[in-house]
């Protein structure tokens, strides 16, 4: 008690406090008033913390303040052989993990100059399209729940699961995947996960529509999001913004597009765009990407071509643990893979996805050793949440929950 | 006539010797500019209308630890109306590191900048809100330079009494 009471030690100052009992609402209204929201904000999704001065209910400017979830993986990454990098790549955007292991092992691959196998590299397509989906249900649902349809993320999570359980039977694993490798992927697909992808596929169609009803004929989630957080195109290209919140600026930038990976120049699908930039184009956008999902994954279903998941390249790809044990060639190059390290050769890279979030890219400088001289994870949420100021001045208090939820960053990605 | 020579035709052209170094790795073109002109090469690749790079996808550093110019100053530009991604390097000395900011040209620089400081103790002159980005205000360290220790400092971090 008495360590408390010493920082009033102003004696002055306490009687003040006790007298100056006539503090009306009017006064609260008449001052500009700062609060903090956040990091334990649950709208915020995460631990993003924002200080916002305000004018009665009017937001005069709002600064973000990242770095509470930084646990510092470009350092670590520094410290680690590229194999072992992977399973962190999972804790970057903590939704849509298939995507960023993906994301990383082109990274690698390109600085190696080696290329996966055809069926691997549809494999990839399919899960990084179904981390999409996965990833813009939680979206769309946590963020109908911060403007107030509270069962929309009942319905989303419903769905999210059914992909989830693909993943697990896939990669062991339902939320932290870890499931390519360099050079390939981690376990073959058979035919009863291709089943039960194209089984999801097909009653998914009508879940959205179900969804989709819900909130269009909802006057009061229409109303919260139209008109509100407007980013224009200039702003949304100068800002660094990338992702569906650019596509939803009227940019038709996708990297699917713009420099295809993988096999998606053989795929057909459209790039929606909206002109109007505000919450609500962004709603519709991530509704139709997940459509245009849909049509990418039964093409790759249709596709799938037979044949090797891992890469011919025994230097650089680990080979099957069943292998490793019955023959002497593999033995050895597991040992030197996993003692030296892959050793790429000297230069930088930069490599990016289209990720459900934005461009995911990475840069990595090798010095021909077995771990990364240098790795700069540039990540979307991060260069999307930069404008959030722009957004937020001007706006109602409770527009800045729908805005952040309209951005969508996830915090474990933007604070690396 | 491909991008790469333009591109690089163009730096040469207007620069001179300014422009150090073109390496070409893995289809990456990558330019090293001195460290002085970057603002200007930024701002006349943004502005020149057969290029128009309008769009800063990151900047970061790379600490080579041994060497005289002991970091270099990596950007990423992207121009949407040729599809085309550049890289921009500039090295700078360890003493008092510091280079020209180039918010003034790309505003989203910003965010990157100041990570960067916060990581490598780069002071990027003219910029408009040089604070650290993901630490907290009183540490006194930059986590990726070399010579951090992955585990971290003891005590370099105020943790909360025990009452």
């Amino acid at each position: 008690m008495e360590q408390r009471s010493a920082i009033y030690t102003d004696e002055k100052l306490i009687k003040k406090l006790l007298e100056d009992k006539d503090i009306t609402i009017e006064d609260a209204l008449d001052n500009e008033m700062v609060i903090n929201m956040g990091p334990q904000h649950p709208a915020t999704h995460g631990v993003l913390r924002l200080v916002l001065r305000l004018d009665g209910e009017t937001v005069l400017s709002a600064v973000p303040e990242l770095g509470y979830l930084h646990r510092g993986y470009e350092k670590m990454a520094e410290e680690m052989s590229y194999i072992e990098f992977i399973p962190h790549t999972d804790r970057l955007d903590y939704t849509g993990t298939m995507c960023n292991n993906v994301a990383y092992v082109l990274a690698v691959e390109k600085l190696l100059g080696i290329e996966a196998p055809k069926r691997a590299q549809y494999i990839r397509m399919m899960i990084a399209e179904l981390s999409r989906l996965a990833a813009h249900m939680i979206a769309i649902g946590t963020y109908a729940m911060d403007v107030g349809a509270v069962t929309m993320v009942m319905w989303t999570f419903r769905e999210r699961e059914k992909i989830q359980e693909i993943f697990d039977r896939l990669a062991g694993a339902r939320f932290t995947t870890s499931y390519t490798r360099i050079g390939g992927v981690a376990s073959d697909a058979d035919s009863v996960t291709i089943k039960m992808v194209r089984d999801f596929l097909d009653q998914f169609h009508s879940a959205l529509d179900e969804m989709d009803k819900l909130l269009l004929g909802n006057k009061i989630f229409i109303d919260r999001l139209e008109g509100i957080g407007v980013l224009s195109k200039e702003d949304a290209i100068a800002l660094g913004v990338t992702g569906p919140n650019l596509r939803a600026s009227g940019v038709a930038y996708d990297v699917r597009r713009a420099k295809p990976y993988l096999f998606y120049n053989e795929m057909d699908f459209n790039i929606p765009t909206y002109t109007d930039g505000d919450c609500l184009a962004r709603y519709w956008l991530r509704g139709d990407e997940v459509r245009e999902s849909v049509k990418i994954l039964y093409q790759i279903l249709d596709k799938m071509p037979q044949g090797e998941i891992l890469a011919n390249e025994p230097k650089h790809t680990l080979a099957h643990k069943a292998e490793i044990y019955t023959k002497m060639e593999e033995l050895i190059h597991d040992f030197m893979i996993i003692n030296y390290g892959i050793n790429p050769p000297v230069g930088d890279v930069f490599s990016s996805a289209e990720n459900p979030k934005g461009e995911l890219g990475f840069y990595i400088v090798s010095n021909g050793s077995g771990h990364p001289w240098k790795m700069k994870i540039r990540s979307p949420s991060f260069c999307n949440l930069q404008a959030i100021t722009n957004l937020c001045k001007g706006a109602m208090i409770s527009d800045v929950v729908a805005i952040i939820g309209s951005l969508d960053p996830v915090m474990g990605e933007a604070d690396k | 006539m491909d991008m790469k020579e333009i591109i690089v035709e163009k730096l040469k052209k207007n620069f001179g010797e300014f422009v150090q170094e073109v390496t070409d790795f893995r289809n990456d073109l990558s330019i090293t500019i001195a460290s002085n002109k970057i603002v200007d090469v930024s701002k006349f690749l943004k502005e020149d209308p057969e290029l128009e790079f309008v769009m800063c996808k990151d900047v970061t550093a790379i600490d080579w630890a041994t060497r005289k110019n002991r970091f270099t100053v990596v950007y990423h530009i992207y121009s949407f109306k040729n599809n085309y991604f550049l890289r921009l390097k500039s090295n700078i000395v360890e003493e008092t590191p510091a280079i020209d900011s180039v918010t003034s040209v790309w505003p989203s620089s910003n965010w990157y900048e100041r990570e960067t400081f916060d990581m490598y103790g780069i002071v990027f002159k003219n910029h408009p809100d040089l604070r650290r980005m993901y630490m907290p205000e009183g540490f006194q360290y930059h986590p990726l330079r070399k010579e951090f220790p992955v585990l971290g400092i003891p005590g370099s971090l105020p943790l909360p009494e025990k009452i």
